[in-house]
């Protein structure tokens, strides 16, 4: 039991670190990388450049075959040439989705077509990619999707809504699932597509969230043709398509969740003067600290474990939801409790802590949508329910019934 | 990064479990907790002939020289059979004290012994209802003889010697506190066996009254002493937990999955689907935790204090967490006497009590985390 790489490991990580601190620079202290939606044209070109420079070095798709510009690596080796990668200052990863996602999905799922005129350009990010699966009637119930491809010769014509859509508004390509059949069940009505982000039917609105911040996009399809060769797989296939996206998705190996750290916590218990002294020394304010310490370090060795069955060949199951659904309430709960220490002065910004305060309302503000995106807190533990665990799945009143006669609340 | 155990530990693992399903069913555990017996002698002496008790004792006083990894994984097993033997005060208490503090002669004393059955130990710290902090231990030491009382000493009607902690400094600091080793079946010892939440594991009331004692140990580092071994024990005793965690658990899921109420399996509502993922969510946590606290009784690392608490916290969390929920998923025949949970329910909470409360431990906890940041 240790926590060192493997010879093998080691040789490769000692190649990474050798070629990024060839082509990257280092980052410099507290150098926070961007978030995707703060990106703007320079960022855009700066990801551009280095992701060609990763690709004619084999890293841009580590685990992919040779013959498709890959390394023909280990997901472990991926996994060590991120974790190196972040010491850099890189832009921001609008690549993550596509090559994650998107592409892993046309190369199962699209024709040989479809994958020489897509898969290299992806890779290479000439091209970017973005995933349209949730809708506004279809968040955690994506089968309950509603956006519509009728059929019109060859070609396909879509109209609908997509939401929450991560890196639209700089996309040029989407994955996108539509009903094509409402008269039968609803998981068996729906197709996948590659759609042209560029169509003129095509409209990308930021979403403003509860935080103020937009990180997301709602996408409106108004008459949008894809021609029938953009297909994947077969017309009533793309539930499955997506069960393939999404499992891909699953790989990545989640982290847990942002949050003030345990340092910053015990910092600020120790400035906050009680009645009975300062709060570090109060009972119950030692009990919390210590149980987010210890909830963020059985995450941290969870993720140990994880990493140590990926380097022993293992592919990552659905066990790794617990990194998402302990993290993010745990985020929530750390920033309400410093905002609670922080009394009467805990709702406005000012004074001397007033950055504390801000970091701290910041993060209360944005994890609701941590508990929320990719898998709800609720779908993540009937995820462990029924994939780890074994129970059954849901009684489920809209298996057997067509589409158009679920009812829909309205 | 090789954060797991070796294929040899998991073998180790492997052969308990498989030793364990044949020598301790519930029903032996059942048979204690029903009857006058402090103990299964017979699983004991199973046990002993495993060589378990002289897992981490060197080969040259009889042991077997292997690691706290393969006593960990062993551990894991006992919790998941909790099995009604005193193997935690003889072998992460008494041991343990003995190999960190014992001078040669005293190892070469008890070791052999300890490896073989032929004794037991235990350790006593405890004297009132109070936190066992310097300040309230009162048990004298004068003359090299042990006077006064110690309450809930796991084993104490069995064990054939004990660890005492005495006050021998005229302060409450840490350095007024001494160990001392004691035959309990000599002179000036009484000791009554008194109620245990779980029956299957005893614990007694332990008078001294002139006792003959031999220090362990340095005069004034009882405390240091007794710090480190009840952090060794905390973290053998987290694979314990995890391990009837994990039993309670399977028990919850089982019955989810045989029983029908409302035209439908419970399991398939998402008011048991969920806590069963909480039950899982908590284990897998703590399982993290005490897989660090392995590593650092491993390596015996500087942060083997932190390791500890940490372990201590979150197996303590999972373990009484997945014993309340097991009864609460099988509903009014949880709380039979008849059904098992009430087993894992009652050791939960035993296991949770013995090595100090999970407040206490989180206290420490922050100690060790507020010097860290100071650093």
């Amino acid at each position: 039991m240790d926590f060192n790489d493997t010879p093998e490991e080691a040789k490769f990580r000692a190649d990474v670190k050798e070629w990024l601190a060839a082509n990257a620079k280092p980052k410099s202290d507290g150098g926070v990388p961007k978030r995707r939606y703060e990106t703007g044209k320079d960022e855009i070109a700066w990801a551009k450049e280095w992701q060609a420079k990763k690709a004619d070095a084999g890293y841009a798709a580590i685990t992919w075959p040779k013959e498709l510009g890959g390394l023909g690596g280990t997901p472990m080796q991926s996994v060590i040439y991120n974790q190196e990668e972040s010491n850099y200052e890189i832009p921001p990863g609008i690549f993550g989705i596509g090559l994650g996602m998107c592409i892993p999905t046309v190369m199962k799922h699209g024709s040989k077509d479809l994958n020489d005129r897509y898969v290299q350009k992806a890779l290479r990010g000439e091209e970017i990619w973005c995933q349209l699966f949730s809708e506004p009637a279809g968040g955690s119930d994506v089968a309950g999707l509603r956006t519509k491809a009728e059929k019109q010769g060859d070609k396909w014509i879509v109209n609908g809504q997509k939401v929450w859509t991560t890196g639209a508004q700089f996309s040029d390509y989407g994955l996108l699932i539509a009903r094509t059949d409402p008269d039968v069940p609803k998981h068996k009505g729906i197709t996948a597509f590659i759609v042209d982000m560029k169509h003129p039917g095509v409209e990308v609105r930021p979403i403003k969230q509860a935080s103020g911040d937009s990180g997301f996009n709602e996408v409106f399809f108004t008459d949008v043709e894809i021609n029938d060769d953009h297909r994947l797989d077969e017309v009533g296939n793309g539930w499955k398509v997506s069960l393939t996206t999404l499992m891909n998705e699953r790989m990545s190996i989640g982290g847990g969740g942002g949050g003030p750290s345990i340092s910053e916590l015990i910092d600020l218990a120790k400035t906050v003067e009680l009645e009975s002294g300062p709060a570090i020394q109060d009972g119950a304010v030692r009990e919390r600290i210590a149980d987010w310490y210890v909830q963020g370090q059985g995450l941290a060795y969870t993720r140990y474990r994880a990493l140590t069955a990926l380097s022993k060949g293992a592919i990552p199951g659905p066990e790794n939801s617990i990194g998402k659904v302990v993290g993010a309430k745990r985020m929530q709960d750390m920033a309400a409790f410093g905002l609670d220490l922080l009394d009467m002065a805990g709702g406005a910004v000012g004074g001397e802590q007033a950055d504390t305060i801000q970091t701290m309302q910041n993060i209360y503000l944005s994890a609701p949508g941590l508990r929320i995106a990719g898998g709800t807190d609720e779908i993540l533990r009937n995820i462990i329910a029924e994939r780890v665990l074994g129970l059954p799945g849901d009684i489920r009143v809209d298996k057997e019934v067509a589409f158009k006669e679920l009812p829909t609340g309205k | 990064m090789n954060f797991d155990f070796s294929d040899d530990q998991k073998f180790l693992k492997e052969q308990a479990r498989k030793f364990l399903s044949e020598q301790c069913p519930p029903a032996v555990m059942r048979a204690v907790l029903e009857g006058d017996q402090s103990y299964d002698e017979k699983l004991w002496k199973a046990i002993v002939e495993m060589g378990w008790t002289g897992t981490t004792i060197p080969e040259s006083y009889g042991g077997l020289g292997l690691g706290h990894l393969e006593l960990c994984v062993i551990a894991e097993e006992l919790g998941r059979a909790i099995a009604p033997v005193p193997f935690s005060s003889s072998v992460y208490l008494a041991t343990e004290a003995l190999l960190l503090s014992g001078s040669e002669e005293q190892k070469q004393t008890y070791l052999p012994k300890l490896v073989t059955g032929d004794a037991i130990g235990t350790l006593a710290i405890a004297e009132s209802a109070q936190q066992p902090l310097p300040k309230n231990i009162h048990l004298s030491a004068d003359g090299g003889k042990l006077t006064g009382t110690k309450l809930g000493v796991p084993d104490g009607d069995i064990a054939t010697f004990c660890v005492v902690a005495a006050k021998t400094g005229n302060d409450d600091s840490e350095r007024s506190i001494s160990l001392f080793l004691v035959d309990l079946t000599g002179p000036g010892v009484k000791r009554e066996r008194v109620k245990s939440i779980d029956p299957s594991r005893s614990q007694a009331t332990v008078i001294f009254d002139g006792a003959p004692a031999d220090p362990l140990g340095a005069a004034g580092d009882g405390w240091q002493i007794a710090k480190e071994v009840l952090d060794r024990a905390a973290i053998l005793t987290a694979f314990e937990q995890v391990g009837g965690a994990d039993v309670c658990l399977d028990m919850a899921k089982t019955y989810a999955m045989e029983r029908y109420a409302f035209g439908r399996l419970i399991g398939s509502y998402q008011a048991i689907k969920h806590k069963l993922a909480d039950m899982y969510i908590h284990t897998e946590l703590a399982r993290s935790n005490a897989y660090y606290g392995a590593w650092a009784l491993h390596t015996n690392a500087a942060e083997l204090p932190t390791a500890a608490a940490g372990a201590r916290v979150s197996a303590t969390k999972a373990s009484t967490y997945a014993a309340e929920e097991n009864i609460q998923t099988h509903g009014g025949v949880g709380y039979t006497w008849e059904y098992d949970c009430q087993l894992f329910y009652k050791r939960a909470r035993l296991l949770a009590a013995n090595l100090g409360s999970a407040r206490v431990w989180k206290d420490k906890l922050v100690s060790q985390l507020e010097t860290r940041n100071a650093a």
